[in-house]
Parts: C-alpha cells; structure tokens; sequence
C-alpha cells in the first residue's frame, strides 16, 4: 500500500483526480496519461546533462555576435511585414529585458513592477505627441530620463526593503501606474487609451513603415547592448555585482550600496522608458492594457530565461518568449500555462537559465 | 451609511484575514512569499461554484440547501488543500536550499500556471454562482446586515479561533511555532519538518478554500483573475499586521477591509484598489515589521 | 598619537548586553589581538569598528576624526578594512575582480567615461588589475587569480579576503579569524603573510583563537569576557593575568 502511494500510477491518479471538477472525464484520463508519463521519465530526464555553450572556451565570443548583427541586419530583405512586426516587438522587449537585468541580474534586486516603467515611456512620449506636439526625437531621452526618474522616485524608499519585500514594493508600484493610468481619464483618456501617436520623422521622412523602423529598434537594441556592456566590466559593473553576491562584504569594501542600488534601478529603468517610446510610436497608440503585471512578468521570464545576469542571456530570453508563441500560433491559448509551467520546471532544473549566468568568468 | 460600510468592511476584511493567514503561516516557515496562495482561493471560489451545482443538479440543494453548502465547502476544502499539499511539494520544496529568488519565481509560474489552467478549463468567463441565500437581512441603527454577510463574519471568526487553538494546543501546533523559530533546532529536536511544513500549506490552502467559497457566494461573480488581486491584499493584509504574526494578520485583514470600504464610499470607489498598494508601500517604508511585529537587526 | 581610540563603546540588541563599555588604544603599526571565548563580544565590536552595527554608546576616533555612525563604506575609505569570520566574498566572481572590487573608492573615472571606454577608463581599469594582481601575489594565490572564488579551497578563500582588504589600502585592517580551520602549515604562511602586512606599514587588529599564533605575534592583547573588557597588556602581562586565567585561560585547562 505504501509502495503504490509513492508510485507514479499513485501521483498521476491524484493529479487526474484533483482536475476532474475542472473539466471531464476525458481530459483527466488524458491528464492521467500525461502526468505518467513525465513523472516517469523525470528520474531519466534529470540524468540528461546539458551541456553549457561554451561561450567563452570556443573562441565564439566575438563571432557569433557578428553574425547575428550581419543576419538580423539583413532579415527585413527576406521577410514579410507580419513577422518584421514580430521582430520589432522582439527588439522591443530585448530593451526592456535588458534594463531589467540591469537591476534584477546584475544587481540582485528583484522588480516585479517593470511593466510601469515601460508604461511611464510609453505614455511620457504619447502625452507629448499628442498633447505638445513634440517630435519623436526630442521625446526619446525626455521619455527615457522621465522613465529614470521615476525608477529614482521608487527607488529610494523601496531599497531600504531586501528581498521580497522590495519584491512586492514593486509590484505594488507597478500597479498603482497602472491604475492611475486606467481612471485619471482627462489626461490618460484611461481605459481607451490615446491614438494618433506620431511614428519618428528624420529630417521630415517618416520611419513608420515596417523595414525603416525594424532598422531603427535595431540600432537602439546595438547601442543598449554596447553601453551596457561596457558598464558592466568598469567599476560600477564590478560594485553591482559585489551587491548581488554579497552586500555586506560590498558595503565593507567602500561601495555605496543604497547608492549603486539606485544607480542600477535609473539605469535599468531608462531602457524600459526608451523601449516605451518605441512602442508608443510603433504602435501610434497606448493603453493601460499593455502594461499589466503579466507584462511585468513576462519581461522577468526572459530575463530568468536566458541566464540571470546575462547580456545575451535577456536577449535570447525576449527572442524564445517574442517568437515562440508566434511560431506556435494554435497553442495560443496554452502560452501563459506553458510559460508558468516553464518557470516552475526551470528554477528546480536550470536556475541559472539556458546560457547561464556568466559567460565572463572562464572555464565554468 | 458609516455602520453600513462597516459592516461591508468587516465582511471583506475577515475573508482577506482568512487568506492572509496561509501567507504569513507559510512567511513565518520559510520566510517565503507564496505567491500561488491567492490562486488557491481562486480554485476554491470555482470548486465552490462546480461542487454546488452538481449537489444542485442531484437535488441535494433544493431539498436541504445548508446540508448541500456545507458539503460543498468541505469538499472545496479537502480539493483545495490537496492542491496546496501538491504545489508545496512540487514546485518549493526542491527549492529550499536554493537562493531566494527561486522559490517566489517558481511561486510565480505556478500562479501563472494556475491562472490559466482555469481558464482553459473553465473558460474566461465570469462564473455565476448560484445565489441560493436570499435576502433576509437583519436591520439595526439603520444598517442592514445580510445573513451572508453574518454567516461569513461568524464563520471566519470561528476559523480564526480555530487555528489559534490548533496552534497553541495541539502537539502538531507547538510543531509549528518551533518550527517557525528555528527550523534547524526543531529537527534536531526530533520534529519532521517537511511534514510540518505540509500540514502549514494544507491548512493555509484550506482557509483559503473555505474563503473563496465565502466570496464566490459573497458577490456571486467568480473569474480566474480574482485570485491575484485578493493575493495581493490579503498579502497587504498580512504585512499590515506583521508577517509572520498569525493575530496580526486577522488584525490586518480587518483593518484592509474597512480601510477599503470607507474609502471607496468617501474618497472613490474607482481607486478601491490601490489603497490596498498605497498602504502596503507606506507600511513597508516606514514599518516594515507590521502593526503587531517586531523588529530585528540583521546577524552579520 | 594613536591610530584609533575606542572610548567606552557600548553594543546592546535588544536587552542583550553584547559589548559594555569596552575602551582601548592602538598604536600605529602595531598588531593587536582581541581574545575572548566564545560570545565575548569580539565579532560585535569588529562590527561596530566597520560601521556595520551601530553603537549604543561610546565613541571611536580614528585617525583624530569620529568614526561612530558612519556608514560602512564611509569607515573603508577612511581607512579601515576587515576580513570576515565566516567568509564574505564575491562567490561567484573571480578572485581578481573580487580584489578589484576593493579598489572600487580609489577608481574615479565616470559612468560616461565607462560608457565611452576612453583612454582614462582604460588606463585605469589596466593599473586596478595588476595592482589587484599584486595583491593576490602577496597573499601568495595569483595562480588562482581567473578562478571563481568559490572553488578555492577553504585556506585559500581566508587569503583572497585579506588580499581583497589590502586591496583596499588601508591604514588599519580588522582580520577575524584568519587561520579558522586551517592546518598548521597553513597558519604559520598566514603568520608570516600577517608581519609582512605589518611591514607594509599597516596596523593590524585580530581576533584569534590560536593561543600560540596570539602570544607569538601580537604587540598588544585585549582580553574580553561577556562583553567586558578584564585585560589588556603585552602577550607576557596578559599571560599572567590572574582575570585571563580565570577567565579565558582558567577555563580552557580546565577542559
């Protein structure tokens, strides 16, 4: 009897049983099957090693980042409108990965409320657009600076709270944003958002076809990349990453924590508000719908996806979590259960995420 | 209309303490946010629903409608607290020794996981539950007071009561409180920690249960959504009182609820859920031990 | 003039009398030691020294300048740097940038200078390399200097943290427990490693357990119980103080 309650049957038969009010019989026979199956392979499939990309060791380092600018640069050659959309939404959440590992990957202070700084950029640029007048380009920094700031204005109370306290500061910050945003309807137009955004103009030629404006996230994604590389292996890189190993020991060793804490969450977060203008201009519209906690969640996945702490790690995380569910148009509605799902199994198996967390450091 | 909001206050406020006390339980364990814990009340307002219609369907529930509601919570509860025995064993425990970012974002994606499990299965919908309480209200000072209300309020409190003497009295209670204090110490003692850390995830799961069973009834509206706003203020509610602190988050909880309440009446009903956030953030910055907390300097 | 003053510093937490009243002087270029047994306050009052407790009580001047209060990374740049007990570095951090890290106050290029990789930054980032790799040399694990610190060995993570803390260039360094579960051979390199710092023309305080390592290095010895200083004196004072032995001393015979 003990025997069979430790059995796989004994597991799946549960697993089957508690879905049954869900749903019918059939799904959870068809459950049943599922769970079986998985729980009896687990044992093999923990045995499987992956191996680790050898990023450093195979002299791959400098060459696979130019090939992949050289492929994405010629991509809008090859591909039709609807899937250059897909990639600019792709370039787009490659920003916002990028800002957040800045705080959650470097520094080690979780954001769960990401989503409202992308929604500060997007709505700083909308209001202006539309209410001002002002251009793309006199709004990107004011937008990103704006998006900053307000990553300051949370900052500085919330940093004080370690783990998931600031956690849940965040979260709860994200969203307060989004509220407000959703009733203050005389100036955010709340619930139905504000249209008519203007696409970026260069000297009075507009960028909001498809091929020009891939172009145009494109090098904002080379130029996020190269300044935060570069920030990364210099002083400031080096004090949050101490922060993130260990705070006590950094404080000890002259850093400044609050202050690096901070530093990383404007730095972090005026990525998110570049990436807001973009997709303001991009999609000439904004609503508080796109900024929710899923959102916020999300950005975190890819992030957590592709290796914590990792440039490229964020980067491949937004590519799998951006075209994955495109690529799978007709499991759609499974996504977000497959992306929990993904979250859960990634933590116990690979928590260091798919590239993992360093590729500076040899031979790991 | 001021007693009329108190009574509405006191009616949310109890269910958010009834939830907050699985979060500060398991808080006060493994020092950990159980994110999912509000999609366990979610579950619990569906099963309410799923379970009350097959006794209806039977013809349990016109023939003797409180045995059929009764049922319908007990098994609610027992479903439930399975699926919080399962996620704990699942998701968190292979994450106990690992850092502490992991276990809340597996927390996450089981919450992610859940929400759309329901919603696959059960639609994305509104969910109705079948309102069989009637109306009889009880009048007083020129407040009326729903029975349901009442029974939700007499009912929470006797949970409350309930877990307060199943943690002071019984040995696996005492299990508890050590283990809170010290898990090491409690297994050298002799105490099974994972098995207590089991029974503290039932029995929060269980509450939650029996809470959203309440709500579903309360508003007879249920959505796969619900589960994460009620999360988070029930969260709020137990910060409020001071996580971990198992008074504290009824205290908290009460407090929530009429703090909302009075709010959406006399300041706006549209920003109702923000004050929850508003007071969560003010709390945490200036008293991040809570109403009834203590306060502890950091072991260097 | 001393190097650092400690006048009736206090530590309490909550209603535990941690540290009370505790005084003494140390002379620049100097070791000292702080004894005690176990929960005598030692670890306490490094952290009250380093800013990562706050005093109850009592002042410390260090250098003429009041350093009570201030937070920790103020205390490191004004020339105070410490090991820890129970190991603190950077684990998954190479041994070189965990060095490099220290010399984090000495840097002054700019975030825009970063961003920009100029000339500056990278002059800068090559002397905060070989200077972290001098460090390492000292403490006498530069062929582990690309290896990520935590797959050193337990002797050789106590030795990056001292170089991390020279790193710093510090007047004063606190080391707690340097030789903690090393074997002899180890600790007598760390001895050495120790009079080498001192010859540096660096002031050293030190908590230790190893009574021959103590007596044989130490200028100075402050003997604490329960948070109370009882003796302070040259190793042979100190030795043959009746309070240490009945203290300290007494009791460990008597096991």
């Amino acid at each position: 009897m003990k025997r069979f309650l430790h059995s796989p049957v004994a597991s799946a038969l549960c697993a089957a049983l508690l879905f049954l009010p869900l749903k019918d019989l059939k799904s959870a026979v068809i459950l049943f099957v599922f769970v079986l199956a998985g729980i009896s392979a687990a044992p093999y499939i923990r045995k499987l090693k992956i191996p680790q990309i050898p990023f450093k060791a195979s002299g791959l380092s400098g060459f696979l980042p130019v090939l992949t600018i050289t492929i994405f640069a010629l991509l809008p050659f090859a591909l039709k409108d609807y899937y250059l959309d897909v990639l600019i939404m792709f370039g787009i959440y490659a920003l916002l990965a990028l800002g957040l590992n800045v705080i959650v990957g470097f520094t080690g202070q979780l954001n769960l409320g990401f989503a409202a700084f992308y929604a500060i950029g997007a709505y700083t640029y909308a209001l202006l657009n539309t209410r001002l007048g002002l251009g793309f380009w006199p709004s990107l920094p004011i937008a990103a600076c704006f998006a900053s700031l307000s990553g300051l204005v949370l900052g500085v109370p919330a940093l004080r709270l370690k783990g998931d306290y600031l956690a849940i500061v965040t979260l709860g910050f994200g969203e307060i944003v989004r509220i407000v945003l959703n009733n203050w309807d005389t100036f955010t137009k709340g619930p139905n958002g504000i249209a008519g955004i203007e696409p970026p103009y260069i000297a009075g030629f507009s960028l909001g076809k498809l091929q020009y404006y891939y172009y145009l996230v494109f090098m904002v994604v080379i130029a996020a990349v190269f300044v935060i590389r570069r920030i990364e292996f210099s002083k400031t890189g080096r004090a949050w990453l101490a922060i993130k190993e260990n705070e006590i020991a950094a404080s000890t060793m002259g850093i400044d924590t609050t202050a690096y804490k901070l530093y990383a969450f404007a730095f972090g977060t005026f990525w998110a508000g570049i990436a807001g203008t973009l997709f303001a201009a991009k999609m000439q519209f904004v609503s508080p719908e796109s900024f929710t906690f899923m959102e916020s969640v999300l950005i975190l996945s890819m992030v957590i996806l592709g290796g914590i702490g990792n440039v490229y790690g964020s980067i491949l995380g937004a590519f799998i979590l951006v075209i994955m569910p495109e690529l799978l148009r007709d499991a759609q509605l499974y996504r977000m259960l497959i992306l929990g799902l993904c979250l859960v199994v990634l933590m116990i198996f690979r928590p260091q995420g798919l590239i993992g967390a360093k590729d500076a450091s040899a031979g790991r | 209309m001021l007693l009329q909001q108190l009574i509405n206050g006191l009616t949310v406020g109890c269910v958010y303490a009834v939830i907050a006390l699985g979060y500060t339980m398991v808080y006060g364990i493994l020092e950990f946010i159980n994110f999912a814990h509000g999609e366990i009340y979610m579950l619990g307002a569906y099963f309410g629903i799923i379970f009350l219609a097959l006794f209806t369907s039977s013809g349990l529930a016109a023939s003797n409608f409180p045995l059929a509601f009764a049922l319908t919570v007990l098994l609610t509860i027992l479903f439930c607290s399975a699926y919080g025995f399962t996620i704990e064993k699942i998701a968190y425990r292979p994450l106990r020794k690992a850092p502490r970012l992991s276990p809340l974002i597996s927390a996450i994606g089981i919450s992610i996981f859940l929400q759309n499990y329901v919603m696959i299965t059960q639609g994305a919908t509104d969910k109705v539950f079948p309102q069989k309480f009637g109306d009889a209200s009880f009048n007083f000072l020129g407040a009326s007071a729903t029975s349901l209300q009442l029974i939700i309020i007499f009912a929470s409190g006797l949970m409350m009561l309930g877990l307060h003497l199943f943690i002071r009295k019984t040995r696996t209670g005492k299990a508890m409180r050590a283990t809170a204090q010290d898990m090491t110490m409690a297994s050298l003692v002799g105490i099974n920690v994972d098995r207590i850390i089991s029974v503290t995830f039932i029995i929060g799961a269980g509450l939650a249960a029996a809470a959203g069973v309440m709500v579903a009834a309360y508003y007879g509206l249920v959505n796969y959504s619900i589960g994460y706003v009620a999360g988070i203020k029930a969260f709020t509610a137990a910060v409020l009182g001071g996580i971990g602190n198992i008074p504290g988050a009824m205290l908290g909880g009460v407090v929530l609820g009429l703090i909302e309440s009075l709010g959406s009446a006399y300041v706006s009903a549209e920003y109702k859920d923000v004050y929850a956030f508003i007071i969560l953030l003010i709390i945490l910055l200036i008293k991040p031990s809570g109403l009834l907390g203590t306060s502890v300097e950091e072991k260097v | 003039m001393h190097l650092l003053d400690v006048k009736g510093v206090t530590k309490h937490f909550g209603g535990i009398k941690a540290i009370e009243d505790v005084s003494f002087k140390i002379q620049q270029e100097s070791i000292v030691s702080i004894i005690g047994p176990n929960g005598a306050g030692k670890t306490t009052l490094f952290n009250c020294l380093t800013g990562l407790a706050s005093v109850t009580k009592g002042s410390i001047t260090f250098m003429d300048a009041a350093i009570s209060g201030l937070p920790a990374h103020k205390i490191l740049e004004a020339g105070i740097a410490r090991t820890f007990q129970n190991i603190r570095l950077f684990s998954d951090m190479s041994a070189i940038e965990n060095v490099m890290v220290a010399q984090h106050s000495k840097i002054k290029y700019g975030f825009a200078s970063a961003a920009l990789r100029t000339a500056g930054f990278r002059k800068s980032e090559l002397e905060t390399r070989q200077k972290a790799f001098e460090y390492l040399e000292l403490s006498g694990i530069d062929s582990f200097a690309d290896l990520p610190a935590n797959s050193l060995s337990y002797g050789n993570q106590r030795r990056l943290e001292i170089a991390r803390a020279l790193a710093a260039e510090p007047k004063l360094i606190l080391l707690d427990e340097p030789t903690a579960g090393m074997n002899p051979s180890e600790t007598s390199e760390v001895m050495t490693l120790i009079k080498r710092i001192r010859e540096l023309g660096k002031t050293v305080i030190l908590i230790e357990h190893d009574m021959k390592l103590v007596m044989g290095i130490s200028d100075r010895i402050v003997v604490l119980d329960h948070g109370v200083k009882i003796s302070e004196g040259t190793p042979d004072e100190v030795r043959t103080d009746p309070m240490v032995i009945e203290a300290y001393l007494g009791k460990e015979a008597a096991h």
